[in-house]
């Protein structure tokens, strides 16, 4: 994210106190911000949450339609997710379709839910390759201060835990509602964790001014039973293999640290 | 990706298409294909046929976009409508924007772009047939684009991916093995600079897994390298044996 200018001091300053392990919040090197989820707090969404890390603020809105399955998969409900930066968030977004870092952002969340196959699909299909319901995550960043990648991804989570999918009724080619809702089958729990490297070091969960200074940013998503599910490597700069296994290994814990916060 | 009923590997190790686990596809490179462009280059990775194209450093366009202090490099990762089973629309997907992002920042660190402020060197890779793995042959292809250019580079950045199919740890998966397999990890390195300059995973490894996987994209790397570096230099061969002729 080439945001808000940081300048050329702040930037010395940063770089040199992560040198020597520390950062300008006084946080050490692989410590989050607060996390703090707000669930269901849109009452017109079958399924909503406000993700809160330090003062990043993401808004993940879950609406379920019915709709047509990917050609590919007959069987299963489809699952599409979206990320919207909206004006209000920052100085530095604009209106206007998607760009470049919102579709990966949403790109990295959708992979996570889909490869750790949170939300089980298969129970969302009303008639094969006719009917199915769909699941459209959108993920709305409110504040952007750094991170949206993490804060995003468990306010993703957050929503789909409390979503409700309409009861109904399948009968010859009709769908017919019924009063009442069930819980979307949501079976695993994915966590994305963010690292930028700073002049080297590995840096947990950047800060806006840090995401400024960093050279490359890595996030792993790591599903229940502590296994990668998704990567994604950013920025202009590159990682060592041995980064990469530290990083992985570092990660790992923290997802299981912060899953507990969001399930 | 799902589990499917078909045997991606058989009893001997062998996969669909016949190679072993460390094994690659067969490659054919050539540049400076394209007369127009600054810089060209054409890969062959199994059915992958890739073409990819630089024009630059030239003026920016829209002019607003010019970087004081270095060139704006630009990619645009694009696939031919009929490069795959269903016709694909030629509008840009959300996919093909995350890849040109990628791409673009796996080539980056390479580029020494700070000797062309205001400039913006500009990277056309177009997928003319696809079979799973095109954004590292595209990556292994631009990087020649770019040296054929004559753009001044750190080093050549070439990109492989492993994966895991049927609970082996496999490189350079067919498109095949990449839909049905169980994961995916597309790598991009600079081996003479020991850095990875693109790395995505999909799928579901235990860190044991994805240390075997990441070490083997790596030597996979180092293998396209050495072709990489005999397609340059054949180049030059020829064009001075073209020189002595006349």
């Amino acid at each position: 994210m080439s945001s808000i200018m940081v300048s050329r001091i702040r930037q010395k300053q940063i770089a040199q106190l992560v040198a020597s392990g520390k950062r300008l919040d006084g946080r050490g090197l692989t410590d989050y911000r607060e996390i703090k989820i707000e669930p269901g707090i849109i009452e017109k969404a079958e399924g909503s949450a406000l993700a809160h890390i330090g003062k990043t603020e993401v808004l993940a809105g879950v609406k379920i339609e019915l709709g047509e399955p990917f050609t590919d998969r007959p069987n299963e409900g489809a699952l599409t997710v979206n990320s919207e930066f909206v004006p209000l968030a920052s100085p530095e977004f604009e209106a206007g379709p998607p760009g470049e870092e919102s579709i990966e952002l949403a790109r990295i969340v959708d992979r996570g839910i889909r490869e750790s196959k949170a939300i089980e699909l298969e129970n969302l299909c009303i008639f094969p390759g006719k009917k199915v319901f769909v699941v459209f995550i959108d993920a709305y960043v409110l504040n952007h201060d750094g991170n949206l990648i993490d804060t995003a991804g468990l306010a993703a989570l957050a929503a789909i835990l409390n979503t409700k999918v309409f009861n109904y009724e399948a009968k010859d080619d009709e769908v017919k509602f019924l009063p009442g809702f069930t819980q979307l089958p949501v079976v695993n729990y994915p966590i994305p964790i963010t690292f930028a490297d700073i002049n080297g070091k590995l840096v947990a969960d950047p800060g806006l001014d840090e995401e400024e200074v960093m050279d490359a940013r890595l996030t792993l998503t790591f599903e229940k039973t502590g296994k990668v599910c998704a990567m994604q490597k950013g920025g202009r700069g590159t990682f060592t293999k041995e980064q990469m296994l530290d990083a992985v290994r570092i990660g790992q814990q923290k997802a299981e640290e912060i899953r507990k916060t969001v399930v | 990706m799902s589990q499917s009923a078909r045997k991606l590997v058989d009893e001997n190790g062998i996969r669909t298409d016949g190679r072993k686990a460390d094994e690659m596809r067969p490659m054919k490179i050539t540049v400076g294909v394209l007369s127009n462009a600054d810089g060209s280059a054409y890969i062959e990775q199994g059915k992958n046929k890739i073409l990819a194209a630089v024009y630059g450093p030239r003026e920016v366009h829209p002019r607003h976009l010019a970087l004081p202090d270095r060139a704006l490099l630009r990619c645009r990762y694009h696939m031919a409508s009929f490069s795959v089973e269903e016709r694909k629309s030629p509008a840009p997907s959300r996919r093909e924007l995350e890849l040109s992002k990628v791409i673009r920042e796996a080539l980056e660190p390479t580029v020494f772009l700070e000797q062309f402020p205001r400039t913006s060197v500009d990277l056309f890779v177009e997928v003319l047939q696809a079979d799973g793995g095109t954004r590292c042959a595209g990556v292994t292809v631009a990087s020649l684009a770019l040296a054929d250019a004559g753009i001044p580079m750190r080093d050549l950045v070439v990109a492989c991916a492993s994966g895991k199919i049927d609970g082996h740890i496999v490189l350079d998966l067919n498109d095949i093995e990449d839909k049905e397999g169980q994961a995916d990890i597309p790598v991009a390195f600079m081996p003479n600079l020991n850095a990875i300059t693109l790395l995505q995973m999909d799928g579901l490894l235990t860190i044991e897994e994805f240390e075997k996987a990441l070490n083997l994209a790596i030597e996979g790397c180092k293998r396209i390298y050495a072709l990489q570096k005999e397609t340059l230099k054949a180049k030059y061969v020829t064009a001075r044996e073209e020189e002595q002729v006349e």
